[in-house]
């Protein structure tokens, strides 16, 4: 199993705020792989020079190796990383089923139904509200829609930024299901969470960032085990 | 074209709905307008009205794209129609040797449609990066910086050829040459070419390629884009490159009928275009509903008609628009209104289509569902 992401040394400012300091991290293929921190640690900035909505002013962000450091955002969807920004955010006015096409929107066209097959496979609820306004849904229900969508692009790496924010408990049981069983069918995913056990009990590694730096590392039961993460982020 | 919509079959997509009623209201309005005339129904003033309210519905239904499809507000709609208007009276005059009149008129339509599509990608590259409020204002400005240009535009035509100058001494014309820019007096001296039935074909022009555009994979990305920027720039759309499209276009045919508007008479200024006509196009939109063409259409057609309409009030004639206005805006917003209307439209196509009319049914799975 290769290294498919290699983040080395970024850092990134808003103005005059340097939001994210010096911080490294690898995705081998195959693997879930979460960044841990509370807000404001910069979790949401770095998925965000992944994926080229902001760049960083130093190093490297090596995707199948090669440098996507200064490639703009449309560009590198097409190159195979996919990213579910955070907040469920999808086409309000659009239906279920244009949401997903529009995810395909980079992707050959002749890709399309069997993604979408695939992607009601993963979603069945989807399927369900297929002719439905996307505005409409519940709120799990969007963000299942949110990851379907990134999916539509056969990614080769898939991105999450907090896919629980805001979801009852149930829901957010539901949707670690599937970002489990979406790496049980080949993806590598790249997850933010604020909800550190549950991010850390799929988790293959996981890296703790604090104040845009990386202060801890290991494999999620590692962490989960650790007294520091423990005592920030579990509350035991 | 459309690899995406190809997919989509019989689904939400209300504009593929709205497109038959677009070319339905033109095309009937057009036939009975001309109905009228031949029976010497319609007033002078009116006739005189005809071109110029092709041209608003054009301008009304490429506002439209940039306001209501694309998202992006933008107050200096006027000021790409008067780009359109002199360099299409420009066009015009210099191919005046021309046998057909329609000849002269679709190179002018072409030309000011080109140079206002120029104006829109210079416009556009710098404007399009901001957002909200920040690009409605610098719109505004750039339609009155269109203007205050015009305004100090001479251009003469003598055997030599094209002179332009910013001042009335800069140019020296031979004793057959003639003026056709005069600066703050603008065009003078036009001659009429625009007629009601190209007023017509414009607009259905107008039509086909933002109807078109709308429903193709670009439409979409354009559409997304204004749903939601940040989801679409994580589906891989760039977000500059959609707006422009909707942008410029946008620009391309409000030349078109300010070429249109400028031949229906025989002298323009530049003050003809002012921020008031940027306004007056916007009420158009936002009065028909944004996003909503076949509205656009209706609305600048009422609207253009109606101060006329209101002459017989002389001194409370802009006082009874504006109540007017008003009227439409409570009654379109009133639920009661939406309601009566869906249901007659329900029952309309019920007696087309000879199936029950649907009744969404409530789900009990939905209100004790997830959430």
């Amino acid at each position: 199993m290769g290294t498919i992401l290699n983040v080395e040394n970024i850092n990134v400012y808003y103005g005059a705020i340097h939001a994210i300091r010096d911080v490294s991290f690898q995705v081998n293929e195959g693997e879930i792989v979460t960044l841990i921190g509370a807000n404001g640690a910069g979790k949401s900035t770095t998925l965000q020079t992944v994926s080229g909505i902001l760049h960083s002013k130093t190093g490297s962000v090596e995707f199948c190796g090669e440098n996507i450091a200064k490639v703009p955002a449309h560009k590198i969807v097409e190159k195979g990383l996919a990213h579910v920004p955070e907040g469920r955010r999808i086409f309000q006015q659009m239906s279920v089923r244009e949401n997903l096409e529009m995810g395909a929107f980079t992707a050959d066209a002749s890709t399309i139904p069997s993604n979408l097959e695939m992607v009601f496979h993963q979603f069945p609820r989807l399927k369900e509200r297929e002719k439905q306004v996307a505005g409409t849904l519940s709120g799990g229900e969007q963000q299942m829609l949110a990851m379907g969508r990134a999916l539509m692009s056969n990614p080769k790496l898939l991105m999450l930024d907090e896919p629980s924010m805001g979801l009852a408990p149930i829901l957010v049981e539901q949707i670690f299901d599937i970002i489990k069983s979406l790496n049980e069918a080949g993806t590598t995913i790249l997850l933010v969470e604020q909800n550190a056990q549950m991010a850390l009990s799929v988790a293959h590694h996981a890296y703790v960032l604090e104040t845009g730096r990386v202060t801890l590392s290991g494999t999620g039961d590692e962490l989960a085990a650790s007294e520091q993460v423990k005592k920030a982020y579990l509350g035991s | 074209m459309s690899i995406l919509t190809k997919f989509t079959g019989k689904n939400t997509n209300q504009y593929r709905r709205s497109a038959f009623w677009s070319y339905g209201v033109v095309i009937a309005g057009f036939i009975l307008v001309s109905a009228m005339n031949s029976a010497g129904m319609i007033s002078n003033s009116l006739q005189g009205q005809l071109v110029p309210i092709c041209a608003y519905i054009a301008m009304a239904v490429s506002l439209n794209l940039v306001v209501g499809i694309s998202g992006e507000l933008s107050l200096g709609h006027a000021g790409f129609m008067s780009v359109g208007a002199f360099t299409g009276v420009i066009a015009a005059t210099l191919f005046q040797s021309l046998p057909f009149l329609w000849v002269k008129l679709l190179i002018a339509i072409v030309v000011g449609g080109l140079f206002a599509g120029l104006a829109g990608v210079i416009i556009g590259v710098p404007v399009l990066r901001l957002r909200g409020d920040y690009l409605a204002i610098v719109t505004l400005a750039f339609g009155e910086i269109i203007r205050n240009v015009l305004n100090v535009i001479y251009v003469g035509l003598d055997e030599k050829g094209l002179q332009v100058a910013t001042s009335m001494e800069g140019i020296h014309l031979s004793e057959n040459g003639s003026m056709i820019l005069n600066g703050p007096m603008g065009a003078t001296g036009i001659t009429k070419l625009s007629t009601f039935f190209a007023g017509f074909l414009l607009v259905l022009f107008t039509l086909f390629v933002v109807l078109n555009l709308v429903n193709s994979k670009h439409g979409r990305a354009i559409m997304a884009m204004r749903d939601n920027r940040i989801a679409a720039e994580s589906v891989g759309l760039s977000a500059t490159n959609f707006k422009m499209t909707a942008f410029v276009t946008g620009a391309i045919l409000a030349g078109m009928s300010g070429a249109l508007f400028a031949l229906n008479y025989s002298t323009v200024a530049p003050v003809k275009f002012n921020f008031n006509t940027s306004i007056l196009v916007l009420v158009f939109v936002v009065l028909g509903g944004i996003g909503n063409i076949t509205g656009s259409i209706i609305s600048a057609a009422v609207l253009t008609i109606l101060p006329e309409a209101l002459r017989q009030f002389s001194d409370y004639r802009m006082l009874t628009y504006a109540i007017v206005l008003i009227l439409v805006m409570l009654a379109t917003n009133n639920p009661q209104m939406k309601m009566f209307l869906s249901g007659l439209s329900k029952q309309v196509k019920a007696v087309f289509s000879k199936t029950k009319v649907y009744h969404r049914p409530q789900r009990a799975e939905e209100k004790g569902g997830a959430e």
